[in-house]
Protein backbone atom coordinates (compact mmCIF):
# COMPACT_ATOMS: atom_id res chain seq x y z
CA UNK A 1 0.00 0.00 0.00
CA UNK A 2 2.90 2.25 -0.18
CA UNK A 3 2.24 3.40 -4.35
CA UNK A 4 -1.61 4.89 -4.06
CA UNK A 5 -2.44 4.14 -7.58
CA UNK A 6 -5.56 6.46 -8.49
CA UNK A 7 -7.89 5.57 -11.01
CA UNK A 8 -10.53 8.11 -12.48
CA UNK A 9 -13.82 7.67 -10.38
CA UNK A 10 -17.17 8.53 -11.60
CA UNK A 11 -18.70 10.35 -9.10
CA UNK A 12 -20.65 8.17 -6.46
CA UNK A 13 -19.02 5.01 -8.00
CA UNK A 14 -18.45 3.29 -4.77
CA UNK A 15 -21.93 4.04 -3.35
CA UNK A 16 -23.91 2.99 -6.23
CA UNK A 17 -22.63 -0.03 -6.48
CA UNK A 18 -24.24 -1.64 -3.71
CA UNK A 19 -27.75 -1.87 -3.77
CA UNK A 20 -29.91 -0.31 -1.78
CA UNK A 21 -31.79 -3.11 -0.13
CA UNK A 22 -28.65 -4.56 0.84
CA UNK A 23 -27.40 -1.35 2.83
CA UNK A 24 -30.73 -0.86 3.90
CA UNK A 25 -30.46 -4.36 5.32
CA UNK A 26 -27.23 -3.96 6.82
CA UNK A 27 -28.25 -0.82 8.34
CA UNK A 28 -30.85 -3.15 10.08
CA UNK A 29 -28.57 -5.63 11.03
CA UNK A 30 -26.10 -3.34 12.90
CA UNK A 31 -29.70 -1.82 14.78
CA UNK A 32 -30.45 -5.03 15.55
CA UNK A 33 -26.69 -5.88 17.18
CA UNK A 34 -26.36 -2.65 19.01
CA UNK A 35 -29.94 -2.96 20.38
CA UNK A 36 -29.46 -6.11 21.45
CA UNK A 37 -26.58 -5.21 23.57
CA UNK A 38 -27.90 -2.71 24.95
CA UNK A 39 -30.59 -5.38 26.18
CA UNK A 40 -27.84 -7.48 27.42
CA UNK A 41 -26.18 -4.49 29.49
CA UNK A 42 -29.54 -3.34 31.16
CA UNK A 43 -31.18 -6.55 31.36
CA UNK A 44 -29.38 -7.21 35.49
CA UNK A 45 -30.36 -3.51 36.06
CA UNK A 46 -33.96 -3.84 34.68
CA UNK A 47 -34.20 -6.90 36.75
CA UNK A 48 -33.24 -5.11 39.52
CA UNK A 49 -35.59 -2.51 39.34
CA UNK A 50 -38.30 -4.62 38.75
CA UNK A 51 -37.88 -6.70 42.09
CA UNK A 52 -37.41 -3.92 43.99
CA UNK A 53 -41.08 -3.13 43.49
CA UNK A 54 -42.67 -7.05 43.19
CA UNK A 55 -43.99 -8.45 46.16
CA UNK A 56 -42.72 -11.20 47.92
CA UNK A 57 -45.63 -13.55 46.30
CA UNK A 58 -45.07 -12.38 42.70
CA UNK A 59 -41.10 -13.05 42.55
CA UNK A 60 -41.55 -16.46 44.10
CA UNK A 61 -44.32 -17.66 41.96
CA UNK A 62 -43.21 -19.70 38.47
CA UNK A 63 -43.69 -18.71 36.26
CA UNK A 64 -41.78 -15.73 36.13
CA UNK A 65 -43.60 -12.54 35.72
CA UNK A 66 -41.56 -9.87 33.42
CA UNK A 67 -43.28 -6.73 34.53
CA UNK A 68 -44.45 -5.84 38.12
CA UNK A 69 -48.07 -6.40 38.50
CA UNK A 70 -48.47 -4.36 41.50
CA UNK A 71 -45.83 -1.53 42.45
CA UNK A 72 -45.18 -1.90 45.91
CA UNK A 73 -42.85 0.20 47.97
CA UNK A 74 -42.44 -2.24 50.95
CA UNK A 75 -39.60 -3.67 50.07
CA UNK A 76 -37.41 -0.35 50.45
CA UNK A 77 -39.05 0.50 53.33
CA UNK A 78 -38.18 -3.12 55.16
CA UNK A 79 -34.67 -3.04 53.23
CA UNK A 80 -34.67 0.79 55.26
CA UNK A 81 -35.37 -0.69 58.79
CA UNK A 82 -33.88 -3.85 58.47
CA UNK A 83 -30.54 -2.76 58.61
CA UNK A 84 -29.12 0.97 59.15
CA UNK A 85 -29.19 2.02 56.13
CA UNK A 86 -29.50 5.71 57.01
CA UNK A 87 -26.04 5.03 59.19
CA UNK A 88 -24.31 3.20 55.84
CA UNK A 89 -25.14 6.24 53.47
CA UNK A 90 -23.93 8.69 56.38
CA UNK A 91 -20.78 6.58 56.29
CA UNK A 92 -20.31 6.70 52.67
CA UNK A 93 -21.19 10.39 52.52
CA UNK A 94 -18.56 10.60 55.48
CA UNK A 95 -15.57 8.69 54.28
CA UNK A 96 -15.82 9.82 50.53
CA UNK A 97 -15.99 13.13 50.71
CA UNK A 98 -13.04 12.94 53.39
CA UNK A 99 -11.62 10.56 51.62
CA UNK A 100 -11.33 12.03 48.17
CA UNK A 101 -11.01 15.79 49.47
CA UNK A 102 -7.22 14.19 50.99
CA UNK A 103 -6.69 12.51 48.22
CA UNK A 104 -7.86 15.55 45.35
CA UNK A 105 -5.98 17.79 47.48
CA UNK A 106 -2.37 15.66 47.48
CA UNK A 107 -2.70 15.26 44.17
CA UNK A 108 -2.81 18.84 43.04
CA UNK A 109 -0.63 20.61 45.44
CA UNK A 110 1.86 17.71 44.40
CA UNK A 111 1.34 17.96 41.11
CA UNK A 112 1.80 22.07 42.01
CA UNK A 113 5.68 21.80 43.42
CA UNK A 114 6.47 18.93 40.98
CA UNK A 115 5.85 21.54 37.74
CA UNK A 116 5.93 25.07 39.00
CA UNK A 117 8.42 24.66 42.19
CA UNK A 118 12.09 24.27 42.16
CA UNK A 119 13.75 21.32 44.19
CA UNK A 120 16.87 19.49 43.63
CA UNK A 121 16.06 16.11 41.68
CA UNK A 122 12.68 16.56 41.48
CA UNK A 123 12.06 14.27 38.86
CA UNK A 124 13.18 11.28 41.05
CA UNK A 125 10.71 12.29 43.40
CA UNK A 126 7.59 12.16 40.76
CA UNK A 127 9.20 8.83 39.29
CA UNK A 128 8.86 7.79 43.19
CA UNK A 129 5.28 8.61 43.62
CA UNK A 130 4.37 7.24 40.24
CA UNK A 131 6.15 3.78 41.18
CA UNK A 132 3.28 3.61 43.90
CA UNK A 133 1.39 2.54 40.73
CA UNK A 134 2.99 -0.88 41.04
CA UNK A 135 1.87 -1.77 44.28
CA UNK A 136 -1.51 -2.85 44.09
CA UNK A 137 -3.68 -2.46 47.25
CA UNK A 138 -4.08 -6.45 48.07
CA UNK A 139 -0.49 -6.91 48.49
CA UNK A 140 -0.25 -4.50 51.76
CA UNK A 141 -3.62 -5.24 53.27
CA UNK A 142 -1.66 -7.47 56.04
CA UNK A 143 0.65 -4.79 57.52
CA UNK A 144 -1.80 -1.94 56.71
CA UNK A 145 -4.04 -3.48 58.74
CA UNK A 146 -1.64 -4.33 61.91
CA UNK A 147 -0.57 -0.56 61.34
CA UNK A 148 -3.73 0.70 61.76
CA UNK A 149 -5.05 -1.84 64.73
CA UNK A 150 -1.77 -0.30 66.42
CA UNK A 151 -2.88 3.46 66.00
CA UNK A 152 -6.13 2.03 67.22
CA UNK A 153 -7.71 2.62 64.42
CA UNK A 154 -9.78 -0.41 63.84
CA UNK A 155 -13.29 0.35 62.94
CA UNK A 156 -13.26 4.24 62.56
CA UNK A 157 -13.14 6.92 59.72
CA UNK A 158 -9.73 7.79 59.88
CA UNK A 159 -8.56 4.10 59.53
CA UNK A 160 -10.99 4.11 56.81
CA UNK A 161 -9.98 7.27 55.02
CA UNK A 162 -5.91 8.12 55.95
CA UNK A 163 -4.46 4.85 54.94
CA UNK A 164 -5.86 5.72 51.35
CA UNK A 165 -4.92 9.43 51.31
CA UNK A 166 -1.79 8.84 48.93
CA UNK A 167 -2.04 9.47 45.48
CA UNK A 168 -0.10 7.91 42.48
CA UNK A 169 -2.22 8.48 39.24
CA UNK A 170 -4.03 11.18 40.21
CA UNK A 171 -0.45 13.33 40.58
CA UNK A 172 0.15 12.17 37.02
CA UNK A 173 -2.38 13.10 35.75
CA UNK A 174 -2.70 16.70 37.06
CA UNK A 175 0.94 17.00 36.44
CA UNK A 176 0.82 15.96 32.89
CA UNK A 177 -2.18 18.95 32.62
CA UNK A 178 0.09 21.30 34.20
CA UNK A 179 2.99 20.77 31.66
CA UNK A 180 0.66 21.71 28.97
CA UNK A 181 -0.54 25.44 30.76
CA UNK A 182 1.37 28.62 28.91
CA UNK A 183 4.36 29.78 30.49
CA UNK A 184 3.62 33.10 29.54
CA UNK A 185 0.91 33.12 31.70
CA UNK A 186 2.05 31.80 34.93
CA UNK A 187 5.47 34.28 34.32
CA UNK A 188 2.61 37.21 33.96
CA UNK A 189 0.66 36.50 37.54
CA UNK A 190 4.16 35.84 38.76
CA UNK A 191 5.11 39.53 37.66
CA UNK A 192 1.92 40.92 39.34
CA UNK A 193 3.22 39.64 42.45
CA UNK A 194 0.75 36.65 42.80
CA UNK A 195 2.34 33.91 45.51
CA UNK A 196 1.94 30.36 45.59
CA UNK A 197 -0.92 29.65 46.83
CA UNK A 198 -3.11 32.70 45.09
CA UNK A 199 -1.26 31.11 41.48
CA UNK A 200 -2.73 27.79 42.63
CA UNK A 201 -6.26 28.74 42.78
CA UNK A 202 -6.72 31.54 40.60
CA UNK A 203 -4.48 31.00 38.07
CA UNK A 204 -3.86 27.20 37.61
CA UNK A 205 -6.57 25.60 39.17
CA UNK A 206 -9.24 27.50 36.56
CA UNK A 207 -6.89 26.69 33.73
CA UNK A 208 -7.22 23.11 34.53
CA UNK A 209 -10.88 22.68 35.28
CA UNK A 210 -11.53 19.92 33.20
CA UNK A 211 -8.86 17.22 34.17
CA UNK A 212 -9.67 18.38 38.01
CA UNK A 213 -13.41 17.86 37.84
CA UNK A 214 -12.02 14.40 36.09
CA UNK A 215 -9.53 13.34 39.20
CA UNK A 216 -12.49 14.32 41.59
CA UNK A 217 -14.81 12.32 39.41
CA UNK A 218 -13.21 9.13 39.24
CA UNK A 219 -11.91 9.79 43.15
CA UNK A 220 -15.72 9.99 44.03
CA UNK A 221 -16.10 7.28 42.09
CA UNK A 222 -13.38 5.15 43.28
CA UNK A 223 -14.41 5.73 47.19
CA UNK A 224 -17.65 5.30 47.01
CA UNK A 225 -17.48 1.88 45.69
CA UNK A 226 -14.46 0.69 47.76
CA UNK A 227 -14.52 -2.21 49.41
CA UNK A 228 -11.61 -4.25 50.72
CA UNK A 229 -10.41 -1.92 52.74
CA UNK A 230 -13.22 -0.81 54.55
CA UNK A 231 -14.24 -4.94 54.65
CA UNK A 232 -11.35 -5.08 56.76
CA UNK A 233 -11.94 -1.80 59.24
CA UNK A 234 -15.40 -1.82 59.68
CA UNK A 235 -16.30 -4.27 62.39
CA UNK A 236 -19.71 -3.32 63.00
CA UNK A 237 -22.33 -0.54 62.02
CA UNK A 238 -21.21 2.35 63.49
CA UNK A 239 -18.80 2.90 60.59
CA UNK A 240 -19.77 0.23 57.91
CA UNK A 241 -20.11 2.09 54.17
CA UNK A 242 -23.34 1.14 51.80
CA UNK A 243 -21.18 -1.70 49.68
CA UNK A 244 -20.79 -4.03 52.95
CA UNK A 245 -24.33 -2.59 54.41
CA UNK A 246 -25.76 -3.93 51.47
CA UNK A 247 -24.02 -7.42 52.10
CA UNK A 248 -25.03 -7.37 55.41
CA UNK A 249 -28.42 -6.92 54.20
CA UNK A 250 -28.29 -9.71 51.69
CA UNK A 251 -27.32 -11.99 54.58
CA UNK A 252 -29.79 -11.16 57.08
CA UNK A 253 -32.75 -11.26 54.52
CA UNK A 254 -30.53 -13.86 51.91
CA UNK A 255 -32.15 -15.56 48.78
CA UNK A 256 -35.64 -15.45 50.65
CA UNK A 257 -36.57 -11.84 50.61
CA UNK A 258 -34.66 -10.79 46.89
CA UNK A 259 -37.39 -8.01 46.39
CA UNK A 260 -36.05 -6.18 50.02
CA UNK A 261 -32.26 -6.70 48.88
CA UNK A 262 -32.72 -5.74 45.11
CA UNK A 263 -34.28 -2.50 46.93
CA UNK A 264 -31.42 -2.47 48.60
CA UNK A 265 -29.56 -2.51 45.77
CA UNK A 266 -31.59 0.29 43.87
CA UNK A 267 -30.24 2.46 47.05
CA UNK A 268 -26.58 1.92 46.47
CA UNK A 269 -26.53 1.50 42.41
CA UNK A 270 -28.51 4.80 41.72
CA UNK A 271 -26.86 7.31 43.33
CA UNK A 272 -23.78 6.52 41.25
CA UNK A 273 -25.52 6.29 38.19
CA UNK A 274 -27.02 9.11 38.26
CA UNK A 275 -23.87 10.97 39.11
CA UNK A 276 -22.41 9.24 36.10
CA UNK A 277 -25.14 10.32 33.26
CA UNK A 278 -24.84 13.52 34.63
CA UNK A 279 -21.36 14.15 34.22
CA UNK A 280 -20.22 11.08 31.99
CA UNK A 281 -17.91 12.85 29.79
CA UNK A 282 -15.64 13.66 32.73
CA UNK A 283 -15.79 10.52 34.64
CA UNK A 284 -14.95 8.79 30.90
CA UNK A 285 -12.22 11.24 30.33
CA UNK A 286 -10.55 10.33 33.86
CA UNK A 287 -10.98 6.76 33.43
CA UNK A 288 -9.36 6.30 30.36
CA UNK A 289 -7.05 8.59 30.61
CA UNK A 290 -3.80 7.69 29.32
CA UNK A 291 -4.91 5.19 27.12
CA UNK A 292 -4.93 6.68 24.05
CA UNK A 293 -2.81 9.38 22.97
CA UNK A 294 -3.66 13.40 22.60
CA UNK B 1 14.69 30.93 41.54
CA UNK B 2 14.57 34.87 42.20
CA UNK B 3 14.46 34.60 46.16
CA UNK B 4 16.66 32.18 47.88
CA UNK B 5 15.87 28.79 46.99
CA UNK B 6 15.77 27.30 50.45
CA UNK B 7 12.68 29.45 50.93
CA UNK B 8 11.09 28.03 47.26
CA UNK B 9 12.25 24.10 48.63
CA UNK B 10 10.67 24.63 51.97
CA UNK B 11 7.10 24.91 50.23
CA UNK B 12 7.89 22.33 47.90
CA UNK B 13 8.48 20.30 50.73
CA UNK B 14 5.34 21.08 52.33
CA UNK B 15 3.42 20.61 49.33
CA UNK B 16 4.76 17.19 48.66
CA UNK B 17 5.45 15.60 51.81
CA UNK B 18 1.65 14.78 52.81
CA UNK B 19 1.18 12.56 49.92
CA UNK B 20 4.72 10.75 49.91
CA UNK B 21 4.88 10.54 53.63
CA UNK B 22 0.99 8.37 52.98
CA UNK B 23 2.47 6.77 49.78
CA UNK B 24 5.91 5.72 51.94
CA UNK B 25 3.86 4.57 54.88
CA UNK B 26 0.97 2.88 53.48
CA UNK B 27 2.08 1.62 50.04
CA UNK B 28 6.47 1.52 50.48
CA UNK B 29 6.74 0.11 53.27
CA UNK B 30 4.29 -2.31 53.76
CA UNK B 31 5.00 -4.13 50.54
CA UNK B 32 8.19 -4.52 51.96
CA UNK B 33 6.66 -5.93 55.20
CA UNK B 34 4.63 -8.52 53.31
CA UNK B 35 7.66 -10.01 51.74
CA UNK B 36 9.59 -9.57 55.65
CA UNK B 37 6.56 -11.30 56.96
CA UNK B 38 6.81 -14.31 54.35
CA UNK B 39 9.68 -15.89 56.26
CA UNK B 40 7.14 -16.13 59.59
CA UNK B 41 4.12 -17.84 61.34
CA UNK B 42 2.88 -15.69 63.23
CA UNK B 43 -1.69 -15.76 63.63
CA UNK B 44 -2.25 -11.68 63.47
CA UNK B 45 -2.51 -11.52 67.06
CA UNK B 46 0.13 -12.89 69.50
CA UNK B 47 3.37 -11.01 70.07
CA UNK B 48 5.49 -13.23 68.67
CA UNK B 49 6.45 -14.47 65.22
CA UNK B 50 8.29 -17.37 64.07
CA UNK B 51 10.80 -17.03 62.23
CA UNK B 52 10.71 -20.29 59.62
CA UNK B 53 13.10 -19.52 56.79
CA UNK B 54 11.68 -20.62 53.09
CA UNK B 55 9.41 -23.06 54.87
CA UNK B 56 6.19 -20.87 53.58
CA UNK B 57 7.26 -21.04 50.04
CA UNK B 58 8.60 -24.58 50.14
CA UNK B 59 4.71 -25.62 51.20
CA UNK B 60 3.40 -22.72 49.10
CA UNK B 61 5.11 -24.71 45.62
CA UNK B 62 4.43 -28.30 47.14
CA UNK B 63 0.83 -28.18 47.98
CA UNK B 64 -1.62 -29.11 45.59
CA UNK B 65 -4.75 -26.84 46.73
CA UNK B 66 -2.30 -23.52 46.02
CA UNK B 67 -1.63 -25.13 42.30
CA UNK B 68 -5.45 -24.83 42.03
CA UNK B 69 -6.00 -21.46 43.00
CA UNK B 70 -3.24 -20.29 41.02
CA UNK B 71 -4.61 -22.05 38.05
CA UNK B 72 -7.76 -20.37 38.66
CA UNK B 73 -6.17 -17.29 38.92
CA UNK B 74 -4.73 -17.72 35.21
CA UNK B 75 -8.24 -19.56 33.92
CA UNK B 76 -10.35 -16.43 35.58
CA UNK B 77 -7.74 -13.27 34.14
CA UNK B 78 -6.92 -15.34 30.61
CA UNK B 79 -11.23 -16.03 30.23
CA UNK B 80 -12.04 -12.16 31.29
CA UNK B 81 -9.35 -10.59 29.57
CA UNK B 82 -10.01 -12.15 25.99
CA UNK B 83 -13.60 -11.98 26.53
CA UNK B 84 -13.62 -8.55 27.59
CA UNK B 85 -10.64 -7.49 24.30
CA UNK B 86 -12.58 -9.35 22.04
CA UNK B 87 -16.04 -8.49 22.56
CA UNK B 88 -15.07 -4.70 23.45
CA UNK B 89 -13.43 -4.52 19.81
CA UNK B 90 -16.68 -5.61 18.30
CA UNK B 91 -19.12 -3.54 19.82
CA UNK B 92 -16.18 -0.46 19.35
CA UNK B 93 -16.24 -1.44 15.40
CA UNK B 94 -20.42 -1.55 15.33
CA UNK B 95 -20.34 1.67 17.65
CA UNK B 96 -17.82 3.17 15.48
CA UNK B 97 -20.19 3.33 12.24
CA UNK B 98 -22.72 6.54 12.38
CA UNK B 99 -25.75 5.63 13.50
CA UNK B 100 -28.51 6.82 15.37
CA UNK B 101 -28.20 6.39 19.42
CA UNK B 102 -25.17 5.31 19.52
CA UNK B 103 -23.72 7.99 22.46
CA UNK B 104 -26.50 6.41 24.36
CA UNK B 105 -25.58 3.12 23.54
CA UNK B 106 -22.19 4.02 24.58
CA UNK B 107 -23.32 5.45 28.05
CA UNK B 108 -25.24 2.37 28.80
CA UNK B 109 -22.35 0.08 28.11
CA UNK B 110 -19.84 1.95 30.03
CA UNK B 111 -22.55 2.74 32.93
CA UNK B 112 -21.57 -0.58 35.05
CA UNK B 113 -17.63 0.29 35.07
CA UNK B 114 -18.49 2.43 37.56
CA UNK B 115 -21.07 0.49 39.93
CA UNK B 116 -19.96 -1.16 43.30
CA UNK B 117 -18.69 -4.76 42.38
CA UNK B 118 -20.40 -5.64 45.55
CA UNK B 119 -23.84 -4.64 44.62
CA UNK B 120 -23.09 -5.66 41.49
CA UNK B 121 -22.30 -9.17 42.92
CA UNK B 122 -25.46 -8.95 44.46
CA UNK B 123 -27.48 -8.25 41.52
CA UNK B 124 -26.15 -10.87 39.71
CA UNK B 125 -26.83 -13.36 42.41
CA UNK B 126 -30.38 -12.62 42.13
CA UNK B 127 -29.85 -13.00 37.97
CA UNK B 128 -28.62 -16.43 38.64
CA UNK B 129 -30.85 -17.59 41.18
CA UNK B 130 -31.18 -21.05 39.74
CA UNK B 131 -34.94 -21.39 40.42
CA UNK B 132 -36.49 -17.40 40.51
CA UNK B 133 -33.45 -15.91 38.69
CA UNK B 134 -33.50 -14.23 34.88
CA UNK B 135 -31.29 -16.80 33.81
CA UNK B 136 -33.58 -19.49 35.03
CA UNK B 137 -36.36 -17.77 33.49
CA UNK B 138 -34.46 -17.54 29.85
CA UNK B 139 -33.34 -21.13 29.87
CA UNK B 140 -36.49 -22.23 31.25
CA UNK B 141 -37.91 -20.96 27.72
CA UNK B 142 -35.81 -22.53 25.39
CA UNK B 143 -36.43 -26.01 27.73
CA UNK B 144 -33.38 -26.51 28.97
CA UNK B 145 -32.84 -26.75 33.39
CA UNK B 146 -30.87 -24.07 35.26
CA UNK B 147 -27.51 -25.28 36.44
CA UNK B 148 -27.04 -24.26 40.04
CA UNK B 149 -24.75 -21.54 39.67
CA UNK B 150 -24.06 -20.93 43.03
CA UNK B 151 -23.21 -24.87 44.30
CA UNK B 152 -22.24 -26.38 40.88
CA UNK B 153 -18.05 -26.39 41.04
CA UNK B 154 -18.59 -25.93 37.25
CA UNK B 155 -20.94 -23.50 36.54
CA UNK B 156 -19.49 -20.95 39.57
CA UNK B 157 -16.40 -19.67 37.48
CA UNK B 158 -18.47 -19.11 34.28
CA UNK B 159 -20.60 -17.39 36.60
CA UNK B 160 -18.08 -15.17 37.99
CA UNK B 161 -16.38 -14.79 34.75
CA UNK B 162 -19.75 -13.89 32.94
CA UNK B 163 -20.31 -10.79 35.58
CA UNK B 164 -16.92 -9.17 35.63
CA UNK B 165 -16.95 -9.45 31.63
CA UNK B 166 -20.47 -7.59 31.91
CA UNK B 167 -18.67 -4.97 33.79
CA UNK B 168 -15.58 -3.99 32.14
CA UNK B 169 -16.84 -4.60 28.80
CA UNK B 170 -17.30 -1.36 28.66
CA UNK B 171 -14.58 0.41 29.42
CA UNK B 172 -12.59 -1.26 26.24
CA UNK B 173 -15.35 -0.32 24.07
CA UNK B 174 -14.92 3.26 25.03
CA UNK B 175 -10.94 3.10 25.23
CA UNK B 176 -11.40 0.90 21.54
CA UNK B 177 -13.38 3.55 20.07
CA UNK B 178 -11.12 6.28 21.24
CA UNK B 179 -8.58 4.49 19.25
CA UNK B 180 -10.77 3.98 16.34
CA UNK B 181 -11.08 7.66 15.83
CA UNK B 182 -7.23 8.37 15.94
CA UNK B 183 -7.17 6.45 12.83
CA UNK B 184 -7.08 8.95 9.47
CA UNK B 185 -10.14 8.38 6.84
CA UNK B 186 -7.89 8.96 4.01
CA UNK B 187 -6.18 5.37 4.52
CA UNK B 188 -9.39 3.93 4.24
CA UNK B 189 -9.98 5.65 1.50
CA UNK B 190 -7.42 5.01 -0.25
CA UNK B 191 -7.30 1.20 0.63
CA UNK B 192 -11.04 1.06 -1.20
CA UNK B 193 -9.92 2.94 -4.01
CA UNK B 194 -6.84 0.15 -4.03
CA UNK B 195 -10.11 -2.23 -4.30
CA UNK B 196 -9.14 -4.24 -0.24
CA UNK B 197 -12.44 -5.29 0.59
CA UNK B 198 -13.45 -4.42 4.23
CA UNK B 199 -12.21 -7.52 5.78
CA UNK B 200 -8.46 -6.34 4.38
CA UNK B 201 -9.11 -3.15 5.63
CA UNK B 202 -9.35 -4.54 9.29
CA UNK B 203 -6.89 -6.40 9.04
CA UNK B 204 -4.51 -4.05 7.56
CA UNK B 205 -5.56 -1.10 8.99
CA UNK B 206 -7.72 -0.82 11.97
CA UNK B 207 -5.62 -3.95 13.40
CA UNK B 208 -2.18 -2.32 13.46
CA UNK B 209 -3.56 1.29 14.12
CA UNK B 210 -5.03 -0.02 17.23
CA UNK B 211 -2.29 -2.29 18.24
CA UNK B 212 -1.40 0.88 20.75
CA UNK B 213 -4.55 0.70 22.74
CA UNK B 214 -4.80 -3.33 22.41
CA UNK B 215 -1.06 -3.07 24.51
CA UNK B 216 -2.93 -0.76 26.81
CA UNK B 217 -6.09 -2.52 27.32
CA UNK B 218 -4.45 -5.51 27.52
CA UNK B 219 -2.20 -4.44 30.50
CA UNK B 220 -4.53 -3.24 32.39
CA UNK B 221 -6.90 -5.41 32.11
CA UNK B 222 -4.67 -8.59 33.19
CA UNK B 223 -3.61 -5.79 36.47
CA UNK B 224 -7.97 -6.07 36.98
CA UNK B 225 -8.61 -9.22 36.66
CA UNK B 226 -5.65 -10.43 38.98
CA UNK B 227 -6.49 -8.35 41.46
CA UNK B 228 -10.38 -8.87 41.51
CA UNK B 229 -11.84 -9.25 44.93
CA UNK B 230 -15.54 -7.65 45.26
CA UNK B 231 -17.48 -9.94 43.20
CA UNK B 232 -16.37 -13.25 44.43
CA UNK B 233 -16.08 -12.27 47.59
CA UNK B 234 -19.59 -11.09 47.32
CA UNK B 235 -20.98 -14.49 45.03
CA UNK B 236 -19.15 -16.97 45.91
CA UNK B 237 -16.26 -16.58 48.77
CA UNK B 238 -13.91 -18.13 46.79
CA UNK B 239 -16.45 -21.33 46.56
CA UNK B 240 -18.18 -23.88 46.33
CA UNK B 241 -14.71 -26.25 46.82
CA UNK B 242 -12.49 -23.55 46.22
CA UNK B 243 -13.53 -23.50 42.34
CA UNK B 244 -13.83 -19.76 42.20
CA UNK B 245 -10.57 -18.94 45.08
CA UNK B 246 -8.14 -16.92 43.14
CA UNK B 247 -4.87 -15.73 44.43
CA UNK B 248 -6.53 -12.23 45.99
CA UNK B 249 -9.49 -14.00 47.65
CA UNK B 250 -6.23 -16.85 48.81
CA UNK B 251 -4.55 -13.30 50.68
CA UNK B 252 -7.63 -12.10 52.10
CA UNK B 253 -8.73 -15.58 53.63
CA UNK B 254 -5.35 -17.14 54.93
CA UNK B 255 -4.86 -13.27 56.70
CA UNK B 256 -8.09 -12.36 58.26
CA UNK B 257 -10.52 -15.77 58.25
CA UNK B 258 -7.44 -18.25 58.95
CA UNK B 259 -4.84 -15.51 60.74
CA UNK B 260 -1.62 -17.12 58.64
CA UNK B 261 -0.23 -14.37 58.11
CA UNK B 262 2.78 -16.48 56.79
CA UNK B 263 0.89 -18.00 54.40
CA UNK B 264 -1.01 -14.60 53.12
CA UNK B 265 2.38 -13.01 52.75
CA UNK B 266 3.93 -15.96 50.59
CA UNK B 267 0.57 -15.75 48.32
CA UNK B 268 0.64 -11.85 48.70
CA UNK B 269 4.79 -12.01 47.57
CA UNK B 270 4.24 -14.31 44.78
CA UNK B 271 1.39 -12.30 43.44
CA UNK B 272 3.31 -9.30 43.44
CA UNK B 273 6.00 -10.69 41.18
CA UNK B 274 2.98 -11.84 38.65
CA UNK B 275 1.85 -8.49 38.55
CA UNK B 276 5.06 -6.74 38.84
CA UNK B 277 5.84 -8.35 35.53
CA UNK B 278 2.82 -7.08 33.69
CA UNK B 279 2.84 -3.95 35.71
CA UNK B 280 6.78 -3.10 34.52
CA UNK B 281 5.14 -3.00 30.65
CA UNK B 282 2.80 -0.76 31.49
CA UNK B 283 4.68 1.86 33.40
CA UNK B 284 6.96 1.78 30.21
CA UNK B 285 4.30 2.54 28.20
CA UNK B 286 3.21 5.46 30.27
CA UNK B 287 6.46 6.47 30.37
CA UNK B 288 6.51 6.73 26.96
CA UNK B 289 3.26 8.80 27.38
CA UNK B 290 5.08 11.17 29.62
CA UNK B 291 7.82 11.67 26.86
CA UNK B 292 5.18 12.51 23.91
CA UNK B 293 3.63 15.14 25.72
Amino acid sequence: MTVINRQPLPAGAARSRRMPWQSWLGLAVQYALVAGVVLLICAPLFWMLTASVKTRQEIYTLPISWLPETYAWENFRQAWTAVPFERYFVNSIVTTSLGSLLKVTNGVLTAYALVFLDFPKKNLIFLGILAALMVPEQVTLIPNYVLVSELGWVNSYQGIIIPGGGVAFGTFLMRQHFLTLPREVIEAARMDGAGNLRMLWSVVLPMSRPTLVAFVLITVVEKWNDYVWPLLIATDDTVRTLPLGLQQLQNSEGQTQWGVVMAGAVLVIVPVLALFVWAQRHIVEGLTAGSVKG
Amino acid sequence: MRKLPWKEWVLFLAFVSPNLVLLVLFTYKPLLETFRLSFYNWDLISPTKTWVGMDNYTDYFSDETDRYIIRNTFVFTFATVCSTLVFGLMLALLLNRRLRGRDAARTVLFAPYVVSGAAIGIVWLFVFDPRFGLVAAILDRLGIASPNWYNDPNYAMPMVIIVYTWRNLGYAVVVYLAGLQTIPRELYEAARVDGAGSFTRFRRITLPHLSPVTFFLLVTSILGSMQAFDIIRVMTQGGPLDSTKTMVYQVYEQGFVNYRVGAASTVATVLFVFLLVVTVLQVRFLERRVHYS
